[in-house]
């Protein structure tokens, strides 16, 4: 029954594509986001993972195509991290103020914020409790990150969908970053959406993956799917490729990486 | 003792003087009208200063300068013309932002330097340079008239309800946009609401600033209070009290030296921001002593 099925999906994009002024930067997207999943989306530069992004938050139309939501969810419901501004590093507000500024999209038309204990709970769950008075531009780029977070959790109970939550953060913070994000995910059973660069880290803890390459979709299915995909051995290849260039010998892993790069060229085609 | 007595006389004059400025209804009506004015401004002006807005307050000045040339040329009430016009190019000017064709403070220098040329032209063909001119430039509490404190008094009604109710939304819009387009905001609806409500603010602040200092109403009290204040809530405070404050010593200064209004509260203004400034660098530095002093006690 594949009609039952369809409702049962969190997030079911089929065909999708999107144009900017009739020029099109991704075409034929086909994915599902089930309830508790973590979707990793990857992509080099200029892949059309922004793109995605603003199509899933409703705030860019599609060319084509269609986003269906399952029930209890729309695109205002989504918990939404997007990259950071110029103009929020050195913004005053308290670590209190930025948080409550989440649970907007729950109070309809009334002016002032009601109940916090969402607000709360989500400082409490991302370890900011003690930093709720605290001036944001004061905090350091993970704190910022978690505290952004938070806010992301107030606006939703369902899903999130984080835009390189990494960027910028050294390793050790990274880490602590990506463990906070599985907590989210495992624990408190919201599904995460997360673009990333850092292919590597994020697999470790993600369960369905989408690669975009150039305007087109080049994979999607489970992590372990991926790893044996030829799209895999082509986005690792490119990272490789510098370390294998820079040894410049022609050793058995330069061989592999040409064969194996022959092999992905093929599938593309 | 002869100091003593000087003193008192010289304290007991100034306070004659400040009593006696309370008498003439113009000052009067220009320290009602200038702190509504003022508050209301500091307020937006807290929101367009995060958002990197703060010149349009002196591009849509210029543009009242324009529409009051023009309505004095054809005899018309200023008021009545410059609203409209400056509420149009406030608008004009966010929609060119928005749609990121032209850069925003491109988009101010623009619209504003041609709205002075437009005026300037206007007033070359009919009056000429007079006190009336001049006035448009520089601000007079003289020119305020019983319309002026009328509108003045409802634009700011309308801020300060507006403030309230939306406060909480004033504040996701100017954090953060996307975010709050992402969770279901009309931002464009509260964008257009806080350009129009700046057009009037500027429009009837300029009667008494000048179109050439309005724009410091704007300006000045947010950064003034951002240097010292790390909350969005206490910098909102902070700066509507520093710009009704500078705005009322000014306004005395002016009375009691006879200078230019809208000067003397620019510096009024100047002072409090190097006041914040020095404060902005000892307040940390006490608040931590304070700190490791508790912690050793």
């Amino acid at each position: 029954m594949p009609a039952m099925r369809m409702s049962m999906s969190l997030i079911r994009c089929e065909n999708l594509s999107f144009a900017y002024d009739g020029v099109t930067v991704l075409r034929d997207v086909n994915f599902s986001v089930e309830d508790g999943d973590y979707l990793l989306i990857i992509g080099e530069n200029g892949a059309g993972k922004s793109t995605l992004m603003k199509g899933l938050l409703g705030l860019k139309k599609p060319a084509a195509g269609s986003v269906e939501f399952g029930e209890g969810l729309t695109s205002t419901q989504i918990g939404y991290l997007p990259q950071q501004t110029q103009v929020q590093k050195d913004f005053p507000a308290s670590v209190s103020e930025v948080v409550l500024s989440g649970c907007l999209s729950g109070m309809g038309l009334w002016p002032f914020y009601g109940k916090t204990e969402k607000a709360a709970q989500s400082m409490e769950v991302l370890e900011i409790t003690d930093l709720k008075d605290q001036c944001y531009r004061d905090l350091s780029g993970g704190q910022q990150q978690r505290v952004l977070l938070a806010r992301a959790l107030c606006a939703t109970r369902k899903l999130i969908l984080l835009d390189e939550p990494v960027a910028g953060l050294d390793p050790l913070v990274t880490v602590n970053m990506y463990k906070l994000i599985d907590r989210i995910n495992k624990e408190m059973g919201i599904t995460v959406i997360m673009v990333s660069h850092d292919m590597q880290a994020a697999a470790n803890y993600a369960t369905h993956i989408l690669h975009l390459g150039e305007d087109r979709q080049l994979f999607f299915g489970t992590v372990r799917e991926y790893r044996h995909s030829a799209s895999y051995h082509k986005f690792m290849g490119g990272e490789n490729a510098v370390r294998i260039w820079r040894k410049g010998s022609d050793n058995e892993e330069t061989r592999r990486y040409h064969a194996g790069r022959a092999a992905a060229d093929k599938e593309g085609e | 003792m002869p100091a003593a007595p000087l003193l008192i006389k010289r304290e007991s004059k100034l306070g004659e003087l400040i009593i006696k400025m309370f008498t003439y209804p113009f000052m009067l009506r220009a320290f009602c009208v200038g702190s509504l004015v003022a508050l209301c401004a500091a307020l937006l002006g807290v929101t367009l200063v995060l958002k990197r807005y703060s010149m349009i307050g002196d591009g849509l000045s210029h543009v009242g300068f324009g529409a009051m040339a023009i309505a004095t040329a054809m005899n018309a009430a200023p008021l009545a013309v410059a609203i409209p016009v400056v509420i149009a190019a406030s608008i004009l000017l966010l929609r060119l932002t928005e749609s990121s064709k032209i850069n925003g403070d491109a988009a101010v220098a623009l619209i504003s330097t041609s709205a002075l040329a437009v005026g300037v032209l206007v007033i070359s063909m009919s009056t000429g340079m007079n006190t009336d001119v001049y006035n448009y430039l520089f601000g007079s509490i003289l020119s305020m008239t019983e319309q002026d404190v009328l509108l003045t008094v409802l634009t700011s009604a309308a801020v300060l309800v507006l403030f309230i109710l939306f406060y909480n939304r004033i504040f996701a819009v100017t954090f953060d946009e996307t975010f709050a387009r992402a969770t279901g905001m009309n931002t464009g609806l509260y964008n257009t609401v806080i350009s129009v409500l700046t057009a009037l603010v500027i429009v009837v602040g300029m009667r008494m600033m000048g179109s050439l200092l309005i724009s410091s109403l704007v300006v000045f009290p947010a950064v003034t209070s951002m240097r010292v204040c790390r909350t969005f809530r206490s910098v909102m405070i902070c700066a509507a009290v520093v710009s009704v404050v500078c705005l009322n010593v000014g306004l005395t200064i002016s009375y009691l030296y006879a200078v230019p209004t809208g000067a003397s509260i620019v510096l009024c203004n100047m002072a409090a921001f190097a006041l914040f400034c020095a404060l902005g660098y000892i307040v940390p530095q006490v608040r931590e002593r304070l700190q490791s002093s508790g912690k050793t006690i």
